[in-house]
């Protein structure tokens, strides 16, 4: 999901800008070899511009798709129907909140400033995961983000905690002992829902409706039209197949869904007994397109959104900049 | 005024007896905000009992292009480990 949108990506934006030097195809091979021996990049260490520029893209995409994430469910938290609810929303929105700034902290050492990442978001010209773009009416659509989008996000996510740049990988082994967390609450919520009223159950079964074709879109094109999965696998970002991924999420959703006892919205969901797989129908990648481009039901909300909290924060910037610039002035030694 | 925040390293002690460990990174103007950043950012989960902040531009680091002439001549001297030392089963607590 949050590596989606590098498949998407334009390939010229992959060529190294200078021209390759000589030396440099004796230090790729050698880069090649550390990656083989399955050795960790670590930010100071020589890497081929193409993969540098591949990690940034992925790793800011992962970090916006963090902050925007917060926007769906923040949504409810004044809403929320419980005071426990409420707290275990908050400290979920909070840990997306972090989520993001580990992951722009990792992108920073590889040489682009957190202001520049923020400032792409913020023009349009970044991307993040298309799921932030659909809207959450009911609080079964908080169920259902934190069990399905989640769940995703950590299918996706346990992979990158071996990926081969060592700061990124350390960012993912944090995040995934948070996303447990959210993935397990959201459940439960479900949970609580399908046991409840006839009117709950359906609340439930409405979100499962809204959520399922969204979530299994999050792992991206199918294999045989992703553009950067060879490359990325080799460079070891990647161990996974977008398709691998998916379908390692559907056999493991689709029995929660039936502890549930709600109905998975597709006709054509049956399990391959030979296979030992769920075979699922066939996803509409027209609808994902479309999301991607800026079309979804809540891109230009979500955008807003970010660039009006961006602006109304703008004075509690600068202030804590002129305080901090007044207090070096007074006392320089203690700058 | 659009400053950007300067970068801090953060350290953390995990449980009293062990040493600070690098944890990662926060942005602050100044080590106040540095202090309050990384409290929030790294210990939402009781993860630590104290924390350094130190201005990442105030660390130096080693060049990885030196790492061979730092570290490899510490490779061939096995002599500095205990275990390369032979001595008779009959000799106890040595």
């Amino acid at each position: 999901m949050y590596s989606q949108a590098l498949d998407q990506a334009p390939r010229e934006r992959e060529a190294p800008s200078a021209s390759p030097r000589p030396e440099d195809s004796a230090r790729e091979a050698a880069f090649l070899a550390r990656v083989d021996a399955e050795e960790k990049i670590e930010p100071k260490d020589w890497m081929p511009e193409g993969y540098r520029h591949t990690l940034i893209r992925q790793i800011s995409q992962h970090a916006h798709s963090e902050i925007v994430g917060m926007l769906p469910e923040g949504n409810w938290i004044t809403r929320a129907p419980s005071l426990q609810r409420k707290a275990i929303l908050i400290a979920k929105v909070q840990d997306e909140g972090g989520h993001g700034a580990y992951l722009y902290g990792a992108a920073e050492t590889l040489g682009i400033s957190r202001e520049q990442l923020i400032d792409q978001l913020l023009a349009g010209k970044a991307k993040y995961s298309s799921i932030f773009n659909y809207p959450t009416p009911t609080w079964a659509d908080v169920g259902a983000i934190g069990w399905l989008v989640d769940g995703a996000a950590i299918m996706n996510q346990i992979p990158l905690c071996r990926c081969s740049y060592g700061p990124y990988a350390r960012a993912m082994v944090r995040i995934c002992k948070e996303e447990s967390f959210h993935q397990r609450q959201g459940y439960e919520i479900m949970l609580t829902l399908a046991r409840g009223t006839a009117a709950q159950r359906r609340m439930a079964q409405e979100a499962l409706d809204r959520w399922w074709w969204p979530a299994l879109m999050m792992f991206g094109p199918s294999d045989a039209d992703s553009a950067h999965t060879a490359q990325s696998v080799r460079w070891k970002i990647k161990r996974f197949t977008n398709d691998e991924l998916r379908q390692k999420f559907v056999d493991f959703t689709v029995p929660q869904a039936q502890f549930l006892g709600l109905a998975v919205p597709d006709p054509e969901l049956r399990w391959d007994d030979a296979a030992q797989h769920y075979r699922f129908g066939a996803i509409d990648w027209t609808e994902f397109q479309q999301v991607l481009r800026g079309n979804g039901p809540c891109n230009r909300e979500r955008l807003q959104t970010r660039r009006r909290a961006h602006e109304d924060g703008r004075w509690v910037r600068e202030a804590a900049a002129a305080y901090a610039l007044k207090q070096r002035e007074r006392s320089p030694a203690a700058a | 005024m659009t400053e950007v925040w300067p970068l801090w390293e953060v350290f953390i002690r995990a449980r009293s007896g062990l040493e600070h460990k690098h944890a990662g990174s926060v942005h602050a103007t100044d080590a106040r905000m540095a202090l309050e950043h990384a409290r929030d950012l790294y210990t939402r989960r009781d993860e630590g009992v104290s924390i350094w902040v130190v201005p990442s531009k105030e660390i130096t680091a080693s060049d990885p292009a030196e790492a061979e002439a730092l570290f490899e001549p510490a490779r061939d001297k096995v002599y500095r480990h205990p275990t390369f030392y032979q001595i008779p089963d009959e000799v106890k607590t040595l």
